[in-house]
């Protein structure tokens, strides 16, 4: 992972532009982490970035190499080109890149092309502006040529570029001349206090579309000839078909075949509700003798003994044992953490089709690369012959970033299990996708602190337990010394200066498949070590702010998020029930603090009526979505601590839909006000860190108001 | 044969009178701004007007809607849906956006009956309408924002 900064500008970096005819050109950068492929192939257009295009109609198309799913990237990622070039902003647009792990791979990852961790702005960052500013450059030149005067007299504002002596063009009208000039190696870039969209407010790029009806997702999506595929799949996960009976199926109007498929079996309709009758009119024996038969009961109960017992360490500064046994006071705390469910408003969907030369596949596609050479195996194809198309998703949440490729490999077996005779478009229902699996891992974990008797933290013990999604996929290399990184994220790096720090780890098996959601190891690390921190504050009879305060003085990012939350918080307000709780987490390079104000009634129901955020994410591209990203952060987050679960029973999930599984609604909603702490540093996350201070802050004012804490979630309608 | 009007237009189907409006709005007449979210009226990303009614197209049989007036984010042209739409863009309140065609479905409905809503008014009219990215508090001001501009009327607006 690269550190919160991204790529430093690259002394090798490329710079190459594409005539693109009459349209105009191309033009893209790239800052070396392709460099290996950049050396073995020098000439091939195809090494280089291409991320920016101006066409002869004036208008400048972005090329965005990663998903949006609502965090605002298409805004972001053109605002940062937008700035460089000296754009109008009425003239920008913006495209999904295609799949090419040479060109649009996340420099933040290494040779694939994917979205997470909170990077798409930090990684494209400065990649993004060397394209806008080179592309101003040739622009420049080549105004200068037909003019016949000095480059460096030429202005450049709002889309036009202006000689003092009278001359003016708009890009359009330059772009074919531009499109014959060499860029400059090392476009000069703006400073901060150049910006002129960065930083302010630009209209989101999305808005119309999704405000009207016009905003095409997945299933939207239709082609000539098209079936729509659903898809039974085991009750239990590991679970497999045993014998069908697909009479039933077969007679219902509009369903075209009945398929197996490794996850299943799929019905294929003519509509989406001849699919789901179909479905429904299957009769299957499944064989479970390999399934998970656990409950969440058994489960929590395997978890909690395992963590009676030493893991395997991810972190160990000092003489922990020791300092525990010569402590004025020692605390415990153990926590348990649910299965969480994505429920992403839209449903995982994919439509493949196969061509004479491969197959297209159209997704709110979160992993391209990834998902293109999973498909080509399916397939028997090469991964250059699998085209994707890359459309905006209702929501993912880490969802539809599988190591797997998940429901794109089940849509692949079905196109394949019918001999591509037709395209196919795979439906999840609610119900699939809520009990699909890949949610975020239970966990169980045991602290305990220590003070002496000044009052002073002198220990800390973290254990946590909890399943790894990364052993045995690509992503293993994050497992490092028996220890899953995203496990104990936000644990290992815990900011507070305490002498002696120990963090363990267990990662048992369970057939229950579970995957990164908003925040990951951080959805439970912000819980425990922010509650817990509160909880060793209160038994020092310290105030918790100036507890943290004194522990934090090299954490100044840290201090002057926590600091700046709570100043905008104000006064607290008081009365019966009230009560106000503070945290501070960093993650994926942002550090958020959250100020909670809440109330409980007698019968301990309660509500939280307003969250003050501070967020430092460096340079904020867009403010406005920095907020807006704070504000979803913190009503996801909100909601996952209220009452979001996913049980099993007997191996099978409980929870089918949103009856059961009950996401936040908006009269639960708080008032959230968002700060951005000031800052020239390059932009860091914005899309997570907003998630992991919510939940803590929430539970320190409940234990403030009750004097009860709150180690067990969800926490339910009512304080147990 | 079920004949209704859809978005100003008359229609007639032969589709299946058991299946719910939403497929047919999607599938059959190709209106996919009205969205699938939970098949269960949970969520209400379904959300269309039926004679000016909220309501749940996925637990509408075909058979109920006809000879109604159903209405879709398509054929929004209440002055209510503009000025909510508006207000939705102004403030950028969308995120995924895919909860958003039945959140201002539902909004236009409730500024239909209620001009001026309190927060309480658009708790219990929105509170069938989720969104996982948690956009209300944008949802809530901008159901006041479509408010004020209705008041203030066109000329203002």
């Amino acid at each position: 992972m690269a550190d919160r900064h991204g790529m430093a500008l690259g002394r090798r970096g490329f710079l190459r532009v594409v005539a693109l005819g009459t349209a105009g050109f191309a033009i893209g950068f790239d800052c070396g982490a392709a460099e290996d492929a950049a050396s073995s192939a020098p000439d091939s257009p195809a090494t280089f970035g291409d991320f920016v295009r101006i066409g002869s109609d004036d208008t400048v198309t972005v090329v965005i190499k990663h998903l949006d799913k609502g965090q605002g990237v298409t805004t972001g990622l053109t605002t940062i080109v937008a700035d460089e070039l000296d754009a109008d902003w009425a003239q920008m647009r913006w495209a999904f890149a295609p799949a090419d792990a040479t060109r649009y791979h996340n420099l933040n990852w290494g040779p694939v092309q994917g979205t997470g961790g909170s990077s798409s702005i930090a990684n494209s960052w400065q990649q993004l502006r060397l394209a806008g500013a080179a592309a101003r450059a040739i622009l420049v030149e080549a105004a200068a040529s037909a003019w016949q005067v000095p480059a460096a007299e030429i202005v450049v504002a709002a889309g036009v570029l202006t000689h003092p002596g009278g001359r003016s063009a708009r890009f359009g009208s330059l772009a074919a001349a531009a499109a014959a000039l060499t860029p400059p190696a090392e476009p000069v870039l703006k400073t901060p206090a150049q910006f002129t969209f960065i930083g302010k407010h630009v209209p989101r790029i999305d808005s119309p579309d999704k405000t009207t009806g016009r905003a095409q997702f997945t299933i939207d999506q239709r082609l000539p000839g098209m079936l729509t595929a659903v898809v039974a799949r085991p009750p239990r996960f590991g679970g497999r078909v045993q014998t069908i009976d697909d009479t039933a199926a077969r007679a219902v109007k509009g369903v075209v075949d009945v398929v197996r498929i490794p996850r299943g079996v799929a019905v294929l309709a003519d509509s989406t509700w001849a699919a789901i009758k179909g479905r429904d009119a299957l009769q299957i024996e499944w064989d479970d003798s390999d399934a998970e038969q656990r409950g969440s009961q058994q489960l929590l109960a395997d978890f909690r003994q395992l963590a009676a017992t030493p893991g395997a360490a991810a972190r160990n500064e000092g003489d922990v044992d020791a300092a525990f046994t010569g402590a004025a006071q020692v605390i415990e705390a153990t926590y348990e953490f649910p299965y969480l469910a994505h429920a992403s408003m839209e449903p995982l969907d994919a439509l493949i089709a196969l061509t004479d030369g491969g197959c297209e596949v159209w997704t709110g596609c979160q992993s391209q690369t990834s998902d293109q050479r999973a498909v080509a195996d399916v397939l028997g194809l090469a991964p250059a012959q699998v085209t994707v198309h890359t459309l905006i998703a209702g929501g993912s949440f880490g969802r539809r970033a599988v190591p797997d490729s998940d429901f794109v490999v089940e849509a692949a077996t079905i196109v394949k299990a019918i001999g591509g005779r037709a395209p196919v478009k795979l439906q999840w229902t609610r119900e699939d996708d809520m009990r699909g699996g890949r949610y975020r891992p239970m966990c169980v974990q045991v602290l305990r602190g220590a003070l002496d008797a000044a009052g002073q933290p002198v220990a800390w013990s973290q254990r946590i337990v909890t399943q790894s999604f990364l052993r045995g996929t690509a992503f293993e290399g994050m497992i490092q010394n028996g220890v899953d990184i995203t496990s104990v994220e936000g644990a290992r790096g815990l900011p507070y200066a305490i002498p002696n720090l120990r963090v363990d780890l267990h990662n048992p098996e369970a057939g229950v498949p579970t995957l990164w959601w908003r925040s990951v190891g951080h959805s439970f690390n912000g819980y425990t070590t922010e509650t817990f921190i509160d909880e060793m504050a209160a038994a020092a009879g310290q105030d918790a702010v100036e507890f943290r305060r004194a522990l934090l003085k090299d954490a100044p990012r840290h201090l002057a998020a926590l600091d700046l939350a709570v100043a905008q918080a104000g006064t607290a307000p008081t009365g019966k029930g009230r009560g106000r709780g503070v945290a501070v987490h960093e993650s994926f390079g942002s550090v958020v603090a959250e100020v909670a104000d809440v109330v409980v009634d007698d019968d301990g129901r309660f509500k939280v009526e307003r969250v003050t955020c501070a967020v430092d994410c460096g340079i904020a591209v867009n403010p406005d979505i920095v907020r807006a990203q704070m504000e979803g952060g913190v009503g996801y987050a909100l909601s996952a601590l209220l009452r979001e679960a996913v049980t099993l029973d007997a191996g099978r999930v409980v929870e089918a839909n949103f009856d059961r599984y009950r996401p936040l609604r908006i009269h639960e909603m708080p008032v959230v006000d968002v700060h951005i702490v000031p800052s020239d540093a390059p932009p860091s996350g914005v899309g997570e860190p907003g998630v992991p201070p919510l939940g803590p802050a929430v539970a320190n004012a409940l234990r403030a108001a009750t004097g009860k804490p709150q180690h067990r979630l969800p926490l339910g309608e009512r304080l147990a | 044969m079920i004949e209704f009007e859809l978005n100003g237009q008359a229609v007639q189907t032969a589709a299946d009178p058991a299946m719910p409006l939403l497929w047919y709005l999607r599938d059959d007449a190709g209106l996919t701004g009205t969205k699938y979210g939970c098949g269960i009226a949970q969520c209400g990303a379904c959300t269309v007007h039926v004679n000016g009614q909220a309501m749940r197209a996925c637990m509408v049989p075909l058979s109920a809607a006809a000879g109604a007036s159903v209405r879709t984010i398509e054929g929004i042209d209440s002055a209510a849906g503009r000025a909510v739409q508006s207000a939705w863009a102004a403030l950028d309140v969308v995120q995924c956006g895919y909860c958003q065609s039945g959140q201002i479905m539902s909004a236009a409905a409730l500024l239909a009956r209620k001009p001026a809503p309190t927060d309480a008014d658009i708790d219990s009219a929105m509170q069938g309408n989720l969104c996982r990215c948690a956009t209300y508090q944008r949802i809530r001001a901008a159901i006041h924002s479509a408010a004020r501009a209705l008041q203030e009327g066109p000329t203002h607006g």
